[in-house]
């Protein structure tokens, strides 16, 4: 199926009051000091010999890296996203920087930006959990440290082995050697072979048998988790029979110094397995107007290798000044399932290029995609999914609700939706909507006697129902406010 | 106690009110004076500016006003924003109530309710009591249980939506009731249990002001007076006996009155 136009308002009345905005609680920029256990900027096979040699890897990992970095370099960078930035020098980045105690952070809440304390406020982020997210020093966040231990003790005692990817690389050599690149090869796509060549960190996750895991696994609480997001790479493999909830992330802006981040998730669900991965992404979009903010370009899939088993991708993303991601789904087990949840949000100059990819292979597999994309102010959001019916799949189905909400007259919204069928068995549906969010719902509301920001929050979160009632409770009402705090000023 | 007898302040005050809607005149010196404790009715050929007088005394966006003035309890009523006056106590009952997909109708109702609250500096309301409120409102607004589930206005049919209208109007009980062709699009029975629900609202505090077409809406509720706006002008105003009238001889009949 062709792609459909996109759609973009003219502008009308340029009512769009674009006062306060969240872009405007991240003072702390981008300041990058040089530290001496840092590389120099610049990429070469020595660089990656450096990084595996400083994290101890065995020379299996080593030669991988290598295959990869050999691949990339006969790469282009992909230029179909709907999405415009300056060309990147990839030889002025520095590839391993040593993790940091923070040491060039405040030294308390004290020194931290009031306004971005207001935004903590705001979303209700807990009291100790502020000066970590804030960068404070590590022994002023003593709380977090000792939660995440407890946290550790009821997993070992399951058998699930939640871990930094650099430890389980010591301490599950064969694991991963087994399952790294399984599902995303390293030779996939530009950003998924640079992760594979320099990826310095992550999360391994391992689900054994049978095994329900007693806890929702949060990189929230995993102990060193900081300065490894440039380049992470995260590998969750779901056992026969187990089941596991995984969060990604975290509603409360994050400092963060790198511009470019090229992450890669790798999920694996064998026969009658479950995975739920619920990612809030909230990295800095850049100010109002359209200076500075994170390029987000990331490779994520799941593979459904086993019958019956399921994987459920739910975001909400509402940071970043660049996003290109497209958690997906190939449907390789008999009667698997594959679903994707999405709240997309752009703001003043945000660009999000986002959407899904399910790739049915399997007999009876099914997939289902519910895209809420919200654009304001001069943003641009575009949906971009594919539904591919290879033809082993024997009477696959798919469901896709694609809606767009616009908040100005001066942002767009795009839809570009691909399906290739190649079972005559198949059922697929597409449905998509686009509407400019109501003057005349908003006066219904304050006719009712509600505030203007109160009505926006409302009509919004009504627009997301169906994909925040597929996050975790304390999750969902997080997404809520952070949607109401991303969205503030955005009309009026 | 003080015993002096001030002059009562009407409820509402409407003097030479103009209006334009994208540079076109719609209401081109509308007199109005409606006290507490009475029903009035506005009836009107189509596009007489009935409905706009109603969504400009509301505060509805896209209406400019070029002359007269609008008072509320003698207060200047184009210096507040419609949030204001709603929480001021006006309420506008839509002609086309909106659907707002994903949002719960007992929600927004609790949420308008809380807004009302905070303005008099009352308490927010209890949820468990609040729902008895709603249920036993429903009851007599003849609505299904599924209403409490469902989301605003979501998938309602016409009848449906506009006695929703009549149920948030019986749960605000606001001093200031504005219907706007309410009765258009309802059965004989939806008539009733919709008139019933306004007629709950009668009392001498209160004021309700109906747009309407047709007569047959005042043979349930019955009002005190009768306006007639023709091309942006109050023509003829009258008692209960003018609608019939009206019935009767048309709104040419109307025009030649004034023009006499």
């Amino acid at each position: 199926m062709n792609a459909a136009p996109g759609i973009t308002p003219t502008a009308e009345d340029g009512q769009n009051a674009l006062d306060r905005a969240v872009g405007g609680t991240y003072r702390h920029g981008f300041v990058t000091d040089i530290e001496s256990d840092t590389l120099p900027p610049g990429l070469d096979e020595d660089v990656i010999r450096v990084i595996s040699r400083k994290k101890d890897e065995p020379q299996f990992l080593l030669d991988w890296r290598l295959r990869a970095f050999r691949h990339w370099q006969t790469m282009q960078e992909p230029a179909w996203a709907y999405v415009r930035y300056p060309p990147i020098d990839f030889q002025s980045i520095s590839y391993y920087s040593a993790p940091k105690q923070n040491k060039d952070g405040p030294k308390s809440l004290a020194d931290v930006d009031p306004k971005l304390l207001e935004t903590y406020d705001k979303l209700g982020i807990p009291l100790h959990e502020r000066a970590r997210l804030a960068g404070v020093a590590v022994d002023a966040v003593f709380d977090s440290v000792s939660v995440a231990t407890t946290f550790k003790d009821r997993l070992s005692k399951a058998g699930v082995i939640f871990c930094p990817f650099s430890e389980a690389v010591k301490t599950h050599p064969a694991l991963l050697e087994q399952w790294l690149g399984s599902v995303v090869p390293h030779t996939d796509n530009f950003y998924a072979a640079l992760n594979s060549a320099v990826f310095t960190d992550g999360s391994f996750v391992y689900i054994p048998k049978g095994v329900r895991c007693p806890m929702e696994l949060s990189t929230y609480f995993r102990i060193n988790a900081a300065n490894t997001g440039q380049f992470e790479r995260t590998l969750i493999i779901a056992d026969e029979g187990s089941h596991v909830s995984y969060l990604e992330g975290c509603t409360a802006p994050k400092r963060d110094e790198n511009q470019l981040h090229a992450a890669v998730v790798e999920l694996v669900a064998l026969d009658n397995a479950e995975i739920k991965y619920s990612t809030v992404q909230n990295w800095y979009p850049g100010d109002e107007n359209g200076v500075g903010g994170i390029y987000n370009f990331v490779t994520k899939r799941g593979d459904c290798r086993g019958h019956r088993s399921k994987i459920s991708w739910t975001q909400v993303e509402t940071g970043s000044a660049i996003t290109w991601k497209y958690p997906s789904c190939i449907l390789t087990g008999d009667d698997s399932v594959g679903e994707f949840y999405s709240v997309a949000v752009a703001n003043h100059h945000q660009q999000a290029d986002t959407g899904t990819k399910m790739i049915h292979v399997g007999r009876n597999t099914r997939s289902t995609i519910v895209s809420k994309g919200i654009s304001a102010g001069l943003a641009q959001n575009t949906y971009r999914g594919l539904v591919k019916i290879l033809p082993s799949a024997e009477g696959a189905r798919n469901y896709t609700q694609c809606d767009s909400l616009l908040m100005s007259p001066t942002c767009g919204a795009h839809t570009f939706p691909y399906v290739e069928v190649r079972n005559p068995t198949a059922i697929v549906e597409h449905e998509a909507t686009t509407s400019r969010i109501g003057e005349d719902q908003l006066f219904y509301c304050l006719q009712r006697g509600l505030s203007q920001e109160d009505a926006v929050n409302m009509i919004v979160n009504g627009f997301c129902k169906a994909v925040f009632k597929e996050l975790p409770m304390e999750f969902a009402v997080e997404a809520q406010n952070l949607l109401a705090v991303s969205l503030e000023g955005s009309v009026g | 106690m003080n015993a002096t007898t001030l002059p009562t302040t009407p409820l509402l005050e409407v003097l030479d009110l103009h209006v334009e809607v994208n540079g076109k005149p719609i209401l081109k010196g509308v007199n109005l004076t409606v006290n507490a404790g009475e029903v009035h009715a506005i009836m009107g050929p189509n596009g007489s500016g009935k409905s706009t007088l109603s969504h400009v005394v509301a505060g509805k966006p896209g209406y400019v006003v070029t002359g007269g003035s609008l008072r509320y309890k003698g207060q200047d009523l184009l210096a507040l924003a419609p949030e204001e006056r709603a929480r001021a106590g006006i309420f506008l009952a839509f002609q086309y109530p909106l659907e707002i997909p994903g949002v719960n109708n007992v929600y927004l109702l609790k949420a308008a309710l809380n807004a009302r609250h905070r303005h008099l500096g009352l308490p927010e309301v209890d949820a468990f009591e609040f729902l008895q409120l709603v249920k036993s409102k429903m009851q007599r607004m003849q609505m299904p249980e599924s209403f409490l589930s469902r989301g605003v206005n979501e998938g309602f049919s016409g009848g449906e939506k506009k006695r929703n209208e009549v149920l948030q109007m019986q749960v605000l009980e606001p001093t200031l009731a504005l219907l706007d062709e309410t009765d258009s699009g309802l059965d004989i029975d939806a008539l009733k249990v919709v008139s019933n629900g306004v007629n709950d609202l009668r009392s001498p505090e209160r004021a309700i002001v109906m747009v309407t077409h047709y007569q047959r809406l005042l043979d349930y509720i019955v009002p005190d007076q009768v306006h007639v706006l023709v091309d942006g002008r109050v023509l003829l105003s009258g008692g209960k006996e003018l609608a019939l009238e009206l019935e009767q001889r048309g709104y040419d009949w109307v025009r030649a009155q004034d023009a006499a």
